[in-house]
């Protein structure tokens, strides 16, 4: 299969500076738009693309950027663009990769990104524990803008966009783009109500988008290689290549640039190696910590958003978490609500008291303290707190979806939890 | 005699020069000087460890914001601290690839070398031990970051290497 989003990338090599990438063919899609593309000349080729964001929501790209206001329907001042470079999602170890070993492709991604919407003013805000991709995104920009691919006049196209990296002090709420507007403004942050969408007035009241890194990265080969080579690349009916990731206790657990719909089996048996040996698969989940559970009964599901969606799931950030059979079910459980309930902004009532609620009711059970109707309580939060509307953002429904499919496909360990006063996989002998 | 006036008199002289001017320079691109908050605590935080009361008053100050607004902003952050820490801090990852890979362990194994547990510092100074939020390194689980340096695929071994000085453990 062809390479796209990690052509570059050879983790034993280290990052690829400027030379390296512009001698890979780097730089020609922004060559290719500074010579005689419109912003809506390549605004329709993304469009065309199929490309959905990579972040998580599988948002169409092209579609998110059509709401922010061109030309005469503009006030005057700024646009943004900012890079969603805060990965955090338990589980998810793709945006550290295309930072540290690829950060021109970032970089191109974004100056075509922000072209294509008018901005003038771009942010990379990244996590400040992401140490090494900070500093080589640095050392990056600066490479950029000594060649006058940043600044006045990109290329003598005229063009004029300026580029920051801004290292984040934390908080996984921060990857919600509003919350994340917020955090760039010097704020806490606290998601906002929508609408107003970012798009129309996100950062500083001006037009905003905020795409994740790996949405970005296809971006400069979208341009510079067309819509129809990009759907090309996909095995299923989602378009392009995806970072697939797979950890837990498999033999080779990693994360590998695979075409999109690859089926849930080849990632876990020919890429992750399958299980660790005297290990059953249990049940994973597809995309992150805050989607659901799927079985051994999805292995054969194309890892495409609306195929992993009607299986009751979502594919999020495509890095699945593996469990096996002689992991608890519930203590993996209580792991994420632990995390959401932690890393909850507070705003909302549902999320602030309703999560620590959950995580207690799992202790309790976990610890051998549960009760039969411990269950009921379980279902009550999970309908109240995983609908959305009663909560301010999605933090909170994301926390319920590995809870609600856990109680589903795993109830049984729930109960014997429960009936038996303690925790099964805890006294060695396991399931 | 107004308290007001004798706090401004202090303030005055808490940031450095090159503290100012490195704040200054974020406000280039940014509207309002309040926008600048996280990055005038990093700035602070970066030299010193930490960020006092006294700090965190002199840069409300000059970001012409309250201290009440920032300390809001300050304690919301996780990776600005508001209490001292040790030379290093630890961000140990509990999150849910490395507790599958046994996370809970290693650091009870740290705990039980250093002598601290969670939100405590070495009485050595060396070290603050911290959670922290997935550190996006899930293949190479568990994982942590000693200071700027990220260590994977740990076990008791890596844990007793890296540690191997460790002193005799205390709280604060």
């Amino acid at each position: 299969m062809e390479k796209v989003l990690t052509r570059n990338i050879v983790p034993d090599k280290g990052p690829t500076d400027m030379v390296a990438y512009e001698a890979n063919g780097g730089y020609s899609g922004l060559r290719k738009a500074m010579s005689g593309m419109s912003p809506d000349d390549c605004r329709e080729v993304v469009s065309q693309s199929n490309l959905r964001g990579r972040g998580g929501a599988g948002f169409p790209t092209g579609m998110k950027w059509s709401f922010v206001p061109m030309g005469d329907k503009c006030t005057p001042g700024h646009k943004y663009l900012v890079c969603n470079a805060d990965e955090m999602e338990p589980g998810t170890f793709k945006d550290r990769l295309l930072m540290e070993y690829d950060p021109h492709q970032l970089i191109e991604g974004m100056i075509l990104s922000a072209y294509c919407i008018g901005a003038d003013l771009s942010y990379i805000f990244i996590r400040g524990e992401y140490v090494v991709a900070i500093e080589r995104l640095r050392e990056a920009l600066a490479e950029c803008y000594a060649k006058g691919y940043l600044g006045e006049n990109i290329m003598g196209s005229g063009y004029k966009l300026d580029m920051y990296v801004h290292p984040s002090a934390g908080r996984y709420i921060c990857g919600e783009e509003t919350a994340l507007i917020n955090a760039l403004e010097g704020k806490r942050a606290n998601p906002r109500a929508k609408p107003p969408f970012p798009q129309v007035s996100g950062l500083w009241g001006r037009p905003t988008i905020v795409n994740n890194v790996e949405t970005l990265c296809n971006i400069p080969h979208i341009i510079d290689r067309g819509a129809d080579w990009f759907k090309g690349l996909g095995v299923g009916e989602d378009a392009g290549t995806k970072l697939f990731g797979v950890s837990g206790r498999v033999k080779n657990p990693g994360c590998w640039e695979l075409p999109m719909g690859t089926p849930v089996r080849e990632i876990l048996e020919n890429h992750a190696g399958g299980m660790q040996d005297g290990l059953q698969l249990k049940g994973f989940l597809p995309g992150g910590g805050s989607t659901d559970f799927l079985t051994q009964d999805h292995l054969d599901l194309a890892m495409d958003y609306n195929v992993i969606g009607k299986a009751g799931s979502r594919m999020g950030t495509g890095t699945m978490i593996i469990l096996d059979d002689q992991t608890c079910p519930v203590g993996m459980v209580l792991n994420l609500i632990r995390f959401f309930a932690h890393e909850s902004c507070g705003f909302c009532t549902p999320c602030r008291d309703g999560l620590p609620w959950s995580r207690q009711v799992l202790e309790d059970i976990e610890n051998g303290r549960g009760k039969a109707e411990d269950l009921d309580t379980l279902e009550y939060q999970i309908n109240y707190i995983g609908a959305i509307g009663n909560t301010h953002c999605a933090l909170a429904p994301g926390a319920m979806e590995p809870l609600q499919s856990a109680l589903k496909y795993f109830r049984e360990d729930f109960e014997r939890h429960i009936s038996g006063g303690r925790c099964p996989y805890h006294s060695g002998v396991g399931a | 005699m107004s308290d007001t006036r004798i706090i401004q008199t202090d303030l005055s002289s808490v940031l450095t020069v090159e503290e100012i001017a490195e704040i200054d320079h974020e406000l280039v691109h940014i509207p309002y000087k309040s926008g600048a908050a996280i990055d005038a605590l990093k700035i602070v935080q970066k030299a010193r460890g930490w960020v006092s009361d006294e700090c965190l008053q002199a840069i409300a100050k000059h970001l012409e914001m309250s201290s009440e607004e920032l300390e809001g902003v300050a304690t919301f952050y996780n990776l600005i601290y508001r209490r001292p820490v040790g030379d290093k801090v630890i961000l140990f990852c509990d999150s849910v690839s490395c507790w599958i890979n046994g996370c809970d362990d290693i650091k009870q194994a740290i705990s039980d070398k250093l002598g601290v547990d969670y939100g405590e510092t070495t009485n050595d100074n060396a070290y603050t031990l911290l959670p922290v939020p997935c550190l996006g390194a899930c293949d190479r689980a568990p994982v942590m970051m000693v200071g700027d340096e990220l260590v994977t695929n740990l076990n008791n071994e890596v844990v007793e290497t890296l540690f191997a000085s460790g002193k005799s453990g205390g709280k604060q």
